[in-house]
């Protein structure tokens, strides 16, 4: 455990977001070990979308400090966090809808090729890499659900980031959706790439992911390994429900 | 180098119209028109690759004016340089507009209300300032030469604007097929979503701005000195807004070609409507008006979307029938 904590990639440090008298995110503190998977998960209005938002740069927090490579990135714009190898998806997608996918991941490739032909092949490699080399020219409004979290996926890695910052992009998919997505978010470990995500499915996050964090009302009230989390009454207090605990329980016991 | 093809060609036909038209009248009529489709390229990198609606490139396109006139009335400047010092303060302009409304973060329906601001007040500044003639304008002195830029033949008059259409026609293209280009779609289909790619959403608009002004403002330069008067109901007055936006809009939006064919049809249309209409006032207007509403009706996306479409029509005319069940698979 301790080893493992020595090298964070990413670290929250207390921050804070309050939206006039509503307080979204109090003074919660997490990390992300480097190319590994750390779940952010919570029941809904945990604030968790919040955090990313300020991660990501696109809302300042209002107390405390993100550090990202050693360095404190609190408050910088997020188009300059995306130039540090920070992406993200967005929970609700965002598709540039009158564009074919792959102008799409195209805009994200440019990030870090100038050049048309340079952008392209990349463009074209992660589309190959997240399954949606043979939609290349169809109009990203005309995707499906499945194919349209892909995009986000795609969009995202065409940036060649180093954190990628996952919102839900098993949220509407079916379980062989899931499936066939899984794998691909796993890869990216291996890929050199550190991912904190946020998702609801838990068989997935029990599958995936190494750490996770627990949000409810806008504070960390647990974080662990994904069975310890689960298991943690707190835990179950807050989010699970005893019935879903009772059942992880079992299916780990297997 | 392919995609350049089709602005070789157009310009080509457009350049031998000259040698074989000889009537005032319809040159008149054509460096008219392409004036417009100067002014309109500029709205349409704005416009229609970044997604920003002004409603106030008359700033530009005055400001163009008003330089190019006021340098050599006032100051004696050379008339190629007033032109050249015209196109700089509009780009100047352009990037000033620009900075103060996109760092303010203004988007949409805000912004455009903005840009009728800023030519609303150079237009009420201009018809008071001493310097710009007030309300009696500026009268460019009358002096038939090449270093005056003034040229008794039309058809000199018609290439020079053809030339800045052809450049305007080849910047577009160009940054349809750069990384520039990419970002300005990706702020216009999406710009949160642009910002977290990497995209520095407000200096990306901020450079389209400064582009944009550079363009209209050259079509001001040009009026300047193909009718050497002045004054700010023409320079800054909402006309010329207007112009520049209908003419993309109706060719086009967002493509390379659009404000060149909008500017053609939107010309032919109101020429068109004064001769059905004859004498009684403002029939002609109704008319033009009229017909415009149908061509947004039925080609929302300009008349170069609308040959697409019926390209499209036709085509899947010639096909054989396709199972239904593969059309369905298409939607």
């Amino acid at each position: 455990m301790a080893d493992r904590m020595a090298d964070p990639l990413l670290v929250v440090d207390r921050v804070t977001r309050r939206f006039g008298g509503l307080l979204a995110v109090n003074s919660a503190s997490l990390s992300a070990q480097k190319e590994r998977i750390t779940a952010l998960i919570g029941p809904n209005g945990a604030g968790k979308t919040t955090l990313f938002s300020m991660i990501s740069g696109f809302l300042k927090p209002s107390a405390g400090d993100i550090r990202y490579a050693g360095e404190v990135i609190t408050g910088e714009p997020p188009h300059r966090l995306a130039r540090r190898g920070i992406a993200r998806t967005f929970q609700i997608v965002q598709p540039f809808g009158g564009l074919t996918v792959l102008e799409n991941i195209l805009v994200g490739a440019h990030l870090h090729h100038r050049g048309r032909a340079e952008a392209l092949a990349t463009a074209e490699e992660v589309c190959r890499y997240v399954g949606l080399h043979d939609q290349l020219d169809r109009q990203a409004d005309t995707l499906t659900v499945a194919g349209r979290k892909r995009l986000e996926l795609a969009r995202a890695l065409a940036i060649e980031p180093k954190l990628l910052l996952l919102d839900e992009v098993l949220a509407g998919l079916n379980p062989s959706e899931i499936r066939d997505i899984v794998p691909v978010i796993r890869g990216l470990c291996g890929r050199g790439i550190t991912i904190v995500m946020i998702e609801h499915v838990m068989q997935a996050v029990m599958s995936l992911a190494e750490h996770v964090f627990v949000l409810a009302e806008g504070k960390v009230i647990a974080e662990g390994a994904p069975a310890q989390v689960a298991a943690d009454p707190v835990v179950i207090e807050a989010y699970l429900g005893h019935g879903a605990a009772a059942k992880l329980r079992a299916s780990h016991a297997h | 180098m392919r995609g350049f093809i089709p602005i070789v060609v157009v310009v080509a036909v457009l350049a031998s119209v000259p040698l074989v038209i000889h009537s005032n009248v319809t040159l008149n009529f054509l460096v008219v028109a392409l004036m417009i489709a100067l002014a309109g390229q500029g709205w349409n990198i704005l416009g229609g690759y970044a997604g920003q609606y002004s409603f106030g490139h008359a700033a530009f396109f005055g400001t163009g004016a008003y330089v190019t006139a006021i340098l050599q009335v006032r100051y004696g400047v050379n008339a190629w340089i007033g032109f050249g010092a015209g196109i700089v303060c509009g780009a100047a302009l352009g990037g000033v507009i620009g900075a103060l409304t996109f760092r303010s973060g203004l988007r949409g329906s805000y912004f455009a209300l903005v840009t009728l601001a800023f030519a609303e007040v150079l237009r009420i500044i201009a018809s008071v300032a001493p310097i710009t003639g007030a309300g009696v304008g500026t009268l460019i002195h009358l002096d038939l030469g090449a270093r005056a830029f003034q040229f008794q033949s039309r058809a000199v008059f018609y290439w020079i604007i053809l030339g800045l259409v052809t450049l305007s026609l080849v910047v577009a293209r160009l940054i349809k097929q750069s990384r520039f280009g990419a970002w300005l779609i990706a702020v216009r289909e999406n710009e949160d979503a642009a910002k977290a790619l990497g995209v520095d959403t407000s200096s990306v608009k901020t450079t389209a701005m400064i582009i944009s002004g550079a363009m209209t403002a050259a079509a001001g330069c040009f009026y300047a000195q193909y009718f050497l008067f002045v004054d700010s109901g023409i320079a800054y007055g909402t006309w010329i807004s207007i112009e520049a936006l209908l003419t993309p809009i109706i060719g086009g939006v967002g493509t390379v070609f659009g404000p060149l064919l909008g500017a053609l049809a939107v010309r032919l249309l109101g020429e068109g409507a004064k001769l059905v209409t004859g004498d009684v006032p403002g029939l002609d207007l109704i008319l033009y008006g009229a017909v415009l509403v149908l061509v947004i009706w039925f080609t929302p996306r300009g008349l170069i979307g609308g040959c697409a479409q019926v390209r499209g029509w036709f085509a899947r005319r010639g096909r054989p029938a396709v199972p239904f069940i593969n059309e369905a698979g298409h939607g």
